[in-house]
């Protein structure tokens, strides 16, 4: 991972502007959105739609998965193809406690969920306890797929396996998790996933009031995310993590453990992945294996590859724009939808490695070029230009410049 | 007096070849050694094995007493084994600073690392290592972007501020100016004493300028041993060298 733009010792005058950028979307999406939804009636110009919520609440979960694929993949080097693995089992947990929490509302008055009954079910299944607890959930919907990372990467790691032979286990691995949860037998609602939710904490889920509170703990959760990666990639762990991506051999003999470095971040990925997942379902109303397809991980290495590796606030506006564009296009033009999401990935790694945010610097570099050629057409017709010495070759004196 | 570093009996076989081949050495505290040896002789794979990178078939390999035979890398290191690489290897999407300030003393730990703070003491290695390596005006650039020379400087400065007991220095004036390589010779001469530094190297001129005693290694043997003196008018190592 060589290609990687930026690095801790860029200048801080980049990150500030990273910083209020991300600050500026965060504040949208748990202020302005939200607000604009609830206060102004239904029909003024300023009123923002129920479903406009929904997305932007959607839009911010998947900026939180980006920021942590970017941790592990931009900083410490680790390609995972498996977020969208931790990103479900975030969301599954908090399935289940919508799902407890329908009571006996569902098709078949029972207090299983609908699912259980159908199947004939007569009890809860062991792993279903303390579901029906919201906090226990939310702590869940953390662990799980923290001490899955954890497991997985502590063998993975010690091994000294990297590169792509780590990423195509991953893939392996979320597809393995996938055809498990395809399984009636496995206990989570077989390839209908978990859905029919009724209320969170009490407030019903179809209250538009609930839906713009959901979005607003996505903004700030996107915005604790975002400070999180930003306190890891700016400290000394930060400057070893990206020292390790770049050279690991010479951090092993500056004493530092690698596969130690690389266990936390892509563990701290996992779990603020789930804690993307359990964000996400309430807001969409269902979860399924198909968040586990191995395309759905490769979709999230797309949007920080498209954002920008290695800068935080790249991978949210990939995330964004990405995003952005799918919910747009797969409504306006459905079938080009793979087409263009293909060649965003082709164009992005040919033309602009660096991704959007390169755009920027690209721009600064453009308007510097530009004046110091204003600078040199003014200073050159104020004072005739030095012949060149003697006997060098003007090819030579150019390479010297 | 233990011996720094004690290589007893060390065996390390690719496929059948014998790279080191029960070979023993020992250094004692302060010494400044150096190794040489013709292609293949087997010195890269001796600092191999001391920093941990390769496991020997066979053979102890003994650090201020304590046995690091099997012992992972990073920790080698953090016992104050420092090495320096062939071919110049800094960190190059790190400034200057920033390269010598991940080399200072201190708990290596992830939650530890996470959460340092610059002590002064750090400061004024980072300050000498920039001052001792001319490296000054350049501690803001990336070192990636440094000529080729200065990274090898750097690299010295690194491990100025890392202030290991034993410093393991491959070929450290390959690709230097002559006035680079009288610095760098001073460099190490003045480490020599407070530290144990070995250096491989294959500028004969170089090793005469700074060696008080000379390995020679061949096919995985200690050959020869003594001053430089000594060790050329050896016939076997005469042998070994011109072939004849």
């Amino acid at each position: 991972m060589t290609a990687a733009v930026t690095s801790p010792g860029r200048p801080p005058a980049t990150r500030r502007w990273a910083r209020a950028l991300v600050a500026v979307v965060c504040a949208c999406v748990a202020v302005a959105v939200p607000l604009l939804n609830v206060l102004p009636p239904a029909g003024s110009a300023l009123h923002v739609s129920d479903f406009f919520v929904t997305l932007v609440g959607k839009l911010a979960c998947y900026a939180i998965v980006a920021v942590a694929m970017d941790l592990a993949w931009g900083y410490a080097g680790i390609l995972s193809l498996c977020h969208g693995l931790f990103f479900a089992l975030g969301g599954y947990a908090m399935g289940m406690y919508l799902m407890r929490s329908i009571g006996a509302e569902g098709m078949y008055r029972s207090s299983l969920p609908d699912f259980m009954v159908f199947l004939d079910w007569k009890e809860l299944p062991w792993y279903w306890h303390g579901f029906d607890r919201f906090g226990f959930a939310v702590a869940m919907a953390l662990l799980v797929p923290g001490v899955v990372a954890y497991v997985f990467g502590f063998f993975a790691f010690r091994s000294r396996i990297g590169g792509v032979y780590f990423s195509i286990i991953t893939q392996a691995l979320t597809y393995a998790a996938m055809l498990l949860f395809f399984r009636n037998a496995t206990g989570f609602g077989g390839n209908n996933g978990l859905t029919d939710f009724k209320r969170i904490l009490g407030f019903s889920l179809r209250d538009p009031a609930t839906r713009a509170a959901l979005c607003s703990v996505t903004g700030a959760a996107l915005a604790l995310a975002y400070a999180i990666c930003d306190a890891v990639v700016t400290s000394r762990a930060g400057r070893v993590i990206t020292a390790m991506r770049d050279v690991e051999a010479k951090v092993r003999f500056c004493g530092y453990d690698p596969a130690a470095y690389k266990l936390f971040a892509w563990t701290l990925s996992a779990v603020l992945c789930g804690a993307a997942g359990a964000l996400y379902v309430p807001q969409v109303g269902i979860v399924n294996p198909s968040e586990m397809q191995p395309s759905s991980s490769v979709e999230i290495a797309i949007w920080v590859a498209v954002g920008g590796r290695g800068t935080l606030a790249g991978a949210v506006l990939g995330a964004l724009l990405v995003n952005g564009a799918k919910s747009w296009l797969t409504v306006a033009f459905p079938t080009a939808w793979l087409y263009v999401l293909g060649a965003l990935f082709v164009g992005v790694t040919l033309l602009l490695p660096g991704g959007v945010v390169q755009l920027s610097t690209r721009a600064g570099r453009a308007r510097s070029t530009i004046g110091r050629a204003i600078g040199g057409l003014s200073a050159a017709r104020r004072a005739p230009r030095a012949p060149p010495p003697r006997g060098v070759p003007v090819a030579e004196q150019e390479a010297r410049r | 007096m233990t011996p720094v570093l004690a290589v007893d009996q060390v065996t390390v076989s690719f496929d059948g070849f014998r790279a080191l081949d029960g070979l023993t050495l020992s250094l004692s505290q302060g010494e400044l050694r150096c190794l040489v040896g013709p292609n293949g002789a087997g010195k890269t794979t001796l600092m191999d094995v001391i920093t941990g990178k390769t496991r020997p078939a066979s053979g102890t390999v003994r650090f201020d007493g304590r046995d690091i035979t099997r012992l992972p890398e990073h920790v080698i290191a953090g016992l104050g084994v420092g090495r320096k690489f062939q071919r110049p290897t800094v960190f190059p999407e790190h400034t200057v600073h920033e390269n010598l300030e991940l080399m200072t003393r201190r708990d290596k730990g992830v939650l530890r690392t996470l959460f340092a703070r610059t002590r002064s003491d750090e400061r004024a290695a980072i300050e000498r290592a920039l001052e001792l390596t001319g490296l000054g005006d350049e501690r803001r650039r990336l070192a990636g972007l440094l000529a080729h020379g200065q990274k090898q400087w750097l690299e010295i400065g690194m491990l100025l501020v890392q202030q290991p007991k034993l410093l393991l220095v491959d070929e450290p004036v390959a690709g230097m100016t002559q006035e680079e390589i009288e610095r760098t010779a001073e460099i190490l001469a003045s480490l020599a004493g407070d530290h144990t530094v070995v250096v491989v190297e294959h500028d004969m001129e170089f090793v005469r300028t700074i060696a008080q005693t000379v390995t020679v290694l061949h096919e995985g043997r200690v050959l020869a041993q003594g001053s430089m003196q000594d060790v050329q008018s050896d016939p076997r190592v005469v042998e070994v060298y011109l072939g004849a």
